[in-house]
Parts: structure tokens; sequence; C-alpha cells
């Protein structure tokens, strides 16, 4: 019938058939099938996903090998492997520090300074950045100030931090706080600024006002990004604490670093090193999981 | 739901002395001028014309989206100023939410009216069984085809009872066969609601098909060049299509389109030869290929 000339994409349709069988019936149960059955089709679809994870598995065993050599036969390479501690060593003060109070308090401390200031940053971040991108005004009254505050890296803030708040534990959490804001903002705001058009106009004749329009579609279409924004803003929080426990803190995971090289604990140094990076993976990973229940839709 | 169904016919859009410019950095841009158009309830009007003519500039208009430079569009007598929930729109580029599923795209309408949860959940079951998708309320927009996805576009905007369906291209980015069934889909709903619908279409077998009667635009800036009433019987059959009353039709408004689009694209076509490209058409308007 219509003009051959009509077929513009094929690709994104389906045929004439299955769109008529489509219509008519709900897919027939077929009997269940054996556990055999199910575990071998489990395994033919995450065969790619267990091969990778078997890699990386090996890779790491490798690098722990590779650590282990170097530093048994203290390698002098133009970087020195002399006082670096060996995995072993390092596991040897890892079973010591797990019994050790002092050292679950500095974990447990930092991981707090981590939740407020980073929480305040999103509670904060997120909805300014909706508002930024909704009303023009305030869009204009307040991102020429972020843009002069954004290049300054949170360490920067660190003598000013002392002087604004009167505890050291304010300052820091205020550095933390400073370090994911900016990130969380920015991405937030950017979300905002692609939201399709067409679907706001779509909800106006279904008969959205401003507000359902704001809920139902300007936030939900930018959620991918402000999830982008809490993943970046929670890896610049980690920088950011450890760096002002560093140099201004009194406990944390940072300052138990730093102070293992002054009492010359090398082992507790690379034992510190590591809980800041399994610190900062398992925070990362609390994330995408939010995001993947917030955002449904989006898990393939 | 019997409430959505059984409404007597109302939904006449009139359109009279209307203008709309854009404007731009080289000044306004005239897109359409000095229109009218009207549909009267229950009635199934198309428009077509060449590309860029101001069929969506028109359209837009009267769904609330544009307000013209002049003169005015009226649903049943009232003014026409601003987006509603009385004039359901269906898009080109389906435009269905990507974070709710097929049964909450379909509730929306509802939910902003206020209706209960359950109460709405029912209707758009009905509705969603009425175009064959029941068994995919729960997926999500991005895991459907084309036509799935515009079926779903049509029966949302259905769902709050509209006095009249605006539909932009419906069916432009679907393939032959699916548009063919998306036809019958829409004229089966329209015939069962009784609402009016204007259909903005590249494609005159579309048109003369689908409509009561058929506006033709001439090029930018757009302005109605014809009125065309399409006498065909109802319900219509796709083996109409090669009846010599339809291909009348066909050829009158070809004409009156291939007149437009040369007319649209200016000197490029002449530089080309016009005797060539009539051939390599085999005579399909310019309007059915670009
Ligand atoms: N926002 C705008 N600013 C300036 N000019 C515009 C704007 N929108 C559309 N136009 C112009 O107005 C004219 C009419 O546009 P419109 O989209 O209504 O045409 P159309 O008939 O729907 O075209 P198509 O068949 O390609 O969809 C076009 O020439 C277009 O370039
Ligand atoms: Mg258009």
């Amino acid at each position: 019938m219509s003009s051959p000339a009509l077929v513009r994409h094929p690709e994104d349709s389906m045929p004439a058939t299955t769109a008529i069988a489509e219509a008519g019936s709900v897919p027939a149960a077929a009997p269940p099938p054996s556990f055999g059955t199910l575990a071998l089709r489990w395994y033919r679809l995450n065969r790619g996903g267990l091969g990778a994870m078997a890699i990386g598995i090996l890779s790491l065993l490798a690098f722990l090998l590779v650590w282990h050599l170097l530093t048994t036969y203290r390698v002098v390479f133009f970087v020195r492997f002399t006082n670096v501690p060996s995995p072993l060593a390092v596991y040897a003060s890892f079973t010591k520090a797990i019994h050790d109070p002092k050292f679950l308090m500095h974990i447990v401390l930092s991981c707090r300074r981590i939740l407020i200031g980073f929480s305040l940053a999103a509670i904060v971040g997120v909805p300014l950045g909706l508002i930024m991108g909704r009303f023009k005004l305030v869009h204009e009254i307040i991102f020429p100030v972020a843009e002069v505050l954004r290049p300054i890296p949170a360490i920067a803030w660190v003598p000013m931090a002392i002087m604004l708040w009167p505890t050291n534990e304010q300052s820091i959490v205020f550095i933390t706080f400073l370090g994911s804001f900016f990130p969380i903002l920015v991405n937030t705001l950017h979300g905002m600024t692609l939201v399709d058009p067409v679907l706001v106009r779509a909800a106006q004749c279904l008969g959205a006002r401003e507000r359902s329009i704001f809920r139902e579609v300007y936030f939900p279409a930018s959620l991918p990004h402000i999830f982008t924004g809490l993943t970046v803003g929670m890896g610049v929080a980690w920088v950011s604490l450890i760096a002002a426990e560093m140099i201004s803190g009194q406990y944390g995971i940072g300052y138990f670093t730093w102070e293992a090289y002054s009492l010359v604990q090398y082992a507790d140094i690379a034992l510190g090193m590591i809980a800041i990076g399994v610190l900062g993976l398992g925070s990362s990973l609390l994330i995408r999981g939010a995001g993947q229940l917030v955002m449904p839709w989006r898990s393939r | 739901m019997n409430e959505i169904l059984t409404k007597s016919p109302q939904g006449h859009i009139e359109v009279r002395n209307f203008s709309l410019s854009y404007d731009s950095i080289e000044g306004p841009v005239q897109a359409v001028t000095d229109t009218q158009i009207h549909v009267r309830p229950g009635e199934f009007v198309s428009i077509v014309g060449p590309s860029g003519c101001g069929k969506s500039t028109l359209l837009n208009a009267v769904a609330g989206f544009l307000k013209p430079t002049t003169g005015i569009v009226t649903v049943d007598g009232e003014r026409v100023n601003g987006p509603s929930a009385e004039r359901g729109m269906v898009f080109q580029q389906y435009s269905l939410f990507p974070w709710k599923t097929v049964r909450e795209n379909v509730e929306f309408g509802l939910k902003m009216r206020g209706m209960p949860r359950s109460q709405r959940e029912r209707a758009a079951r009905t509705l969603l069984g009425l175009a064959g998708l029941e068994a995919f309320e729960k997926h999500y927009p991005e895991k459907l085809s084309g036509g799935m996805k515009q079926r779903v576009g049509i029966v949302r905007a259905l769902a709050t009872g509209p006095k009249v369906l605006l539909l932009d291209e419906p069916f432009g980015a679907l393939d032959a066969q699916t548009r063919v069934i998306m036809q019958q889909i829409l004229t089966n709903m329209w015939q069962r609601l009784k609402i009016s619908v204007l259909f903005v279409t590249h494609d005159i077998d579309e048109a003369i098909f689908l409509s009561d009667r058929v506006y033709c635009m001439t090029a930018r800036p757009g302005s109605i060049k014809a009125e065309i009433p399409i006498p065909l019987e109802r319900p219509r059959q796709q083996s109409m299509m090669m009846s010599s009353e339809f291909l009348a039709l066909r050829r009158g408004l070809m004409s009156l389109i291939r007149e437009e689009s040369l007319k649209a694209m200016g000197g490029e076509i002449n530089d080309m030869g016009l005797q060539g490209l009539n051939i390599e058409l085999h005579g399909h308007s310019l309007a059915d290929v670009i």
C-alpha cells in the first residue's frame, strides 16, 4: 500500500506479524525448567562476567607477588624499596590493628566526617542545582560566585577553615563538604540543562503544573547526572578529608597514616593507605547501589 | 472508564486569521500566515504540506505551546492560552517518560488530575488492553519497539479523555508495515471515543486513508492552499487504496504538494534539472521522498 519511500528507520520497529501476536496474548507459561538447565543458562549468560572476575583476581595476585618480590629483595631501581614494608608485614600489622580500638576509632571518625560533610553537600548541592536549573534569576545570582570558588581546591581552604570554625573537627568536616559540594552542584545543574523539552511539553498537555513537572519530569530526568555528581563528589570528599586530616587532624585514618610515618611504623603507612582505598571503594559502591535502587529503569 | 468512552462528541477547533512569526537574529521569521482551519466535533482532519511549511507550528499553537502573532485559536468557543489536558498530544519522538513504566506513563494524566491510585491503575489497564499492550504494562519504554512506544503515546494522550487529539507526524519514524497497523489502531480508537483529531503528516496516502478532510498548506510562510474533503466510506479497508476514487484524490493532492515542494526548494532543484528528477521519483511527489 504505502509508498516505498516511507521506509525510513526500519531498524527501530517491528514486523507486522509480531505486532499482532503481541497484541493478542500473554506469553504462555512453560513447564518450570530443572535446576540443571537453570544453572547451565546462568553460566551461559554470565560467562563473560565470570571470565572478567577470574582475570581480576589473577591480576590482583600478580600485584601482590610483584610487591612481595620487590620488597623482599629490597630492589633499588630509581625508586627505593629498601624501607617499603612487604605484604606479609602489612598483613601482620593489619591483624594487630583490627583488635586495636584506637585504629578502629580512626576509621570510625573518618567515616563520620565523610558522612556529615558529604551528606550536607548533597542536601545543599542537589536542591540548589535543581533550583538554579529551573529559575534563571537564581542561576544568574549564584553561578558567578560558584564559578569563582569552584577552582579553589578544598585543601587550599585549610587555613581559612581553621580560622572560620571554632573546632578542628568542624573545620575538617567543612573541608570535606567543600570538596564534594561543587561536583554535586555542577552535575545536577548540567542534568537540568539536558532535560528534553518535549517531555516537559508532554507533561504539560497531560495537565501537569509547575510543581508536578518539577517533581515528575525535571527531577527524574536529572537523576543520572545527580548520581554522577554524587560519585565524583564522594571521591573528592575522601581526597579532601585525608589531606585535611594529615595537615590539621588529631584523629582519622589520614592522621593515622601520617603519624605512622613520624613514628617510623612503615607497615602502618601501607595499612593506612589500603584502608583509605577500601573505604573509598566501599563508599562509591554504596552510591552506585543507591543509584540502581533509585533508577530501576536504567538497569539493563 | 465508561465516562471516558461514552462522552458526547465535542471538541470544535477553530483557528481564525492565524499567523505566527518566530523571533530570530535576522528578524522575525514568518512561519504561518493568514490561516483559517476548523475541525468539527468528532471529525478527523489532516494537514499536509511541504517540509518547513509550518505544520508543526500550527499544531503547537492549537496545543497551546505557542501564542499566535495574530488571530485566535478556540476549542468549543474557549480561547486557547496554554497547554491543557483537554487537548491531548502525540509527538513524533514518542516522548514517553523513560523513568515510568508503560502503565505509569498512561496513568500520568489521571494522576495529575488527582485520581486515586487504585482507580487510575484500573483505568490504565483497561486502556492498555484496548491497544493490546496489557502484557507490557510493567516494562520501561526503552525496552519497547517504536510501534509499541507510539501506541503507549496515543493511549497516554487519550487516558484523560481529551476533547481533541493532536498528532504531529506520529508514525513518521515507523516502517511501512507498522505504520499500517498503527493507522488501524488510531482509527479504531478515534471511532470508539468520538473525539476530534488534528493530524499532521508528510504521507499523502496516510492523510487520505485516515481523514474526513485534508488541508494542504503552501510553502513557507504557510497558509491553506486547498481543503479537500475525503468522501470515502467508513470503515475503510486497505483495499480501498487501490480504488479509482482513492487514486484520484491522491493524484490531486500530490500535484498540489509537488507545486509547493518545488517552490520550497527554490533554485536548487531547477539547477539539477526537473526532467531527470521526475523520472527518478517514479511518480512520487517530492514531499513523499523528503
Ligand atoms: N524556533 C524557531 N525559530 C525560528 N524559526 C523557526 C523556529 N521553529 C520553526 N521555525 C521555522 O518556521 C518554519 C515552520 O516550521 P515548522 O516546524 O512548523 O514546519 P513543519 O511544516 O512542521 O516542517 P516539517 O515538515 O519539517 O516538520 C520552518 O521554516 C522553520 O525553519
Ligand atoms: Mg514538523
